[in-house]
């Protein structure tokens, strides 16, 4: 009996110490631990085409995929050492939050009350979107304005779900919300006749629209009814690997407009055109160590994954099924608003 | 001071750690103040880590303004209502579909049971295979199934199949007429009510006749009269006091009328299907747990078999079963927690779903949906208690 309960006690000390460790151990910087672990834990969607969807070989593909892999070639120096998890948008805060993922990169809308209040840091933006409707074409539709009494599919748990209700607040018009969990059941909601119209950023129903059963059958409203900014997500309160993720973003846009693609960067690394080269690759300056990176490691991200016009062509742009013009997606010197701060 | 157990042989006194009943309470409390400082810790680490990560803590958020649509709403409820409305519209959305599928499946159950047993071979057979299917199958997948089904199989809202023009059913659900009582109309529910007190009373009365003199009145009429005829004779003579407000095609959509949603429809057949077919299971092993004497005893008194069956077998099969039908409520209150696959915007769809999402407060959120069905569980087992201590056998 005396043994037992000495046991049961010890047990609970036992419990304390561990947790006591396990509170000063919450802050562990997150660079030092993706190096080893020589894996990158990245949140993605469960399946959008285009930003992160797995191919035919279960291979993720996507925009938001490739940031993951330009943070590990960035990081781990291969762009293969990445662990995806599939998280609907309702799990994908609670993940980052609780250290399941490093980092969530899964066309998540940069907010106020997320970046304030939910512990969240988000590191820029790589696709800037709007929020637009699917109809059928049967429907005899052609402005967002003329869907007072609608039934509409919307994924729960988005910012899509609170622009629907402010827009048809604004436009004094009813609709009747039908919310579900998973893109895909939204999409099968939609086609099923479950739904008059389906609402998401408009690169979201260009993909849904190539998934559906008769593409032509359907039509994307012209109206934008919000500003959509999506980007890759961080925890709060480690400095160090936000400022990884952050700038991994930054070099592909960098090389981009230096001009540096993934099959000319071995001679722009021997040859360095300008100093803004020889900094983007390493051949000046200790860039990447001030991150805590080598300084190869923009060398890296453009090499094995390209810079940001690439991996848009392939991804969502010209070179892929959805063919979205880059629009205000291009470069700042291009007519688009994406511009990032300088290497140096 | 520390000799609770003062009727055991004394040892004679040594020091207090040789005194097993004092070293037993100093272990007592020790372990108790071991248990009570693990899970303050974990509190306080909880606090900790979340107020590092700049993560909101507290319940204020209650209060602040939802801006996102429910599809269902057995409350008023509109984009400028609070997160705590949401929470109630989503409690109110699970209750309705829970106490919908208990009705449901216990008469499914109930039938299905006693078909189980039944003499007449394809009644038997169909029972046993409805079991066996129903049961082996995924609850999840059965849910989608039905969804899908109630989906697919439905027109659109232009092509609405009608039922004289009041009743429609489109892909966007069943839209029944309203009623709208008028002034008078109180008249009519005050009539039922008496009828029913009037009714109840006469069975009551009754009862006790019987077990007093073993004769019962003959009332098959009399309870359906007071019960309906007064009511309805009322309602005629002050009028019919009673509008119905038809739901219409308009737009994209009927409007007015009540609308149930084909979340609620596919979810509603899902549970209850499902649940009816352990519920037959137990019903069957609650029958055939009542000795075969006792239905031979009931034979030999020449009763009919349905009174063999109502007044002899079920009241003492009861004992078995109505044990294990509370753990078949309550898995399917928790069970309708799986609405959120399908879009029925219960507690954990709309509340542990969009509000988390919306809040990012997932401790707090997380913590009051596992209390709600905690509280309705224990709810009830206690209801279901107090039945069974009611229906029990009394020996005489």
């Amino acid at each position: 009996m005396i043994n037992k309960n000495n046991q049961v006690l010890s047990f609970a000390a036992l419990t304390g110490i561990a947790l006591l460790g396990a509170s000063a151990m919450a802050q562990a910087a997150t660079l030092d631990e993706v190096k080893d672990r020589g894996q990158v834990r990245c949140g993605v969607s469960d399946g959008l085409a285009g930003f992160s969807s797995p191919d035919s070989k279960g291979k993720w593909q996507g925009i938001d995929v490739e940031v993951c892999k330009a943070v590990a070639a960035a990081v781990l120096d291969d762009q293969n050492k990445v662990a995806f998890a599939p998280l609907t948008a309702k799990e994908r805060f609670t993940a980052l939050q609780s250290g399941e993922v490093d980092v969530l990169s899964r066309n998540t809308t940069w907010t106020a009350s997320r970046d304030n209040s939910m512990g969240l840091n988000f590191a820029g933006v790589n696709f800037y979107d709007g929020q637009g409707f699917l109809v059928k074409k049967s429907l005899g539709v052609s402005s967002a304005r003329e869907l007072d009494g609608a039934s509409i599919c919307v994924n729960s748990g988005t910012t899509t779900e609170l622009n629907l209700a402010d827009y048809f607040r604004a436009q004094d018009m009813q609709y009747k919300a039908v919310a579900f969990d998973e893109m895909s059941q939204t999409a099968q909601g939609f086609d099923s006749g479950r739904c008059d119209a389906l609402t998401s950023d408009s690169s979201q129903l260009a993909a849904l629209r190539l998934q559906l059963k008769e593409p032509d059958s359907a039509v994307i409203l012209p109206e934008r009814i919000s500003k959509e900014p999506l980007g890759p997500v961080v925890a709060q309160g480690d400095d160090q690997w936000f400022d990884v993720v952050k700038w991994t973003l930054f070099a592909m846009l960098d090389a981009e407009e230096l001009g540096v693609t993934s099959s000319n960067v071995d001679d722009m690394r021997d040859n360095p055109p300008n100093p803004n080269v020889a900094r983007l690759l390493g051949k000046d300056g200790n860039y990447g160590e001030q991150m805590g990176l080598s300084n190869a490691w923009a060398y890296n991200i453009i090499k094995q994954v390209g810079n940001y016009g690439e991996v848009y062509d392939r991804t969502v742009g010209k070179d892929s099924p959805l063919d979205i013009p880059r629009g205000i997606n291009a470069l700042w010197n291009n007519g688009g608003i994406q511009y990032a701060p300088p290497i140096r | 001071m520390l000799r609770p157990f003062d009727s055991l042989p004394r040892r004679g006194r040594g020091p207090l750690w040789r005194d097993p009943a004092a070293r037993a309470l100093v272990f007592q409390v020790l372990l108790l103040i071991g248990l009570a400082s693990v899970i303050g810790l974990l509190v306080h680490n909880t606090l900790q880590n979340l107020d590092a990560r700049g993560i909101n803590t507290g319940f204020d958020f209650l209060d602040n303004r939802a801006g996102f649509s429910i599809s269902q709403t057995l409350i008023s409820y509109d984009g400028n209502s609070t997160y705590g409305r949401t929470f109630v519209i989503g409690l109110l959305n699970t209750l309705l579909v829970s106490a919908l599928g208990i009705v449901a499946a216990t008469i499914i159950g109930f039938t299905v049971g006693i078909a189980r047993l039944s003499p007449n071979y394809l009644l038997a057979k169909l029972a046993t295979v409805y079991v066996e299917l129903f049961r082996n199958i995924p609850l999840l997948l059965q849910i989608l199934f039905w969804y899908i089904a109630v989906i697919r199989s439905m027109p659109s809202p232009r092509q609405s199949l009608s039922l004289g023009d009041m009743v429609f059913l489109n892909g966007r659900g069943l839209f029944v007429p309203a009623p709208e009582p008028q002034t008078g109309f109180w008249f009519s529910v005050a009539a039922l009510l008496a009828g029913s007190v009037a009714a109840m009373l006469m069975a009551r009365h009754n009862r006790q006749r019987q077990s007093r003199t073993g004769r019962r009145l003959p009332m098959g009429w009399i309870i359906p009269a007071l019960v309906l005829g007064l009511p309805v004779m009322v309602f005629l003579v002050s009028g019919s006091p009673l509008q119905w407000d038809v739901p219409a095609l308009k737009g994209f959509n009927f409007s007015g009328g009540l609308t149930v949603l084909p979340e609620l429809l596919a979810l509603w057949i899902a549970l209850s299907i499902y649940t009816a077919a352990f519920i037959a299971e137990i019903v069957r092993s609650g029958i055939q747990s009542v000795p075969k004497g006792q239905t031979e005893a009931a034979r030999a008194l020449s009763l009919p078999p349905r009174l063999t069956m109502n007044q002899v077998i079920i009241p003492q099969a009861m004992r078995v079963i109505i044990p294990q039908m509370t753990s078949q409520y309550l898995n399917l209150i928790k069970n309708s927690s799986l609405a959120t696959a399908i879009g029925y915007p219960d507690l954990v769809a709309v509340f542990a779903g969009t509000t988390l999402n919306q809040v990012g407060q997932s401790v707090e959120i997380m913590a009051m949906t596992m209390a709600v069905y905690l509280v309705l569980s224990l709810l009830v087992s206690l209801l279901m208690n107090i039945y069974n201590a009611r229906t029990a056998l009394r020996e005489r």
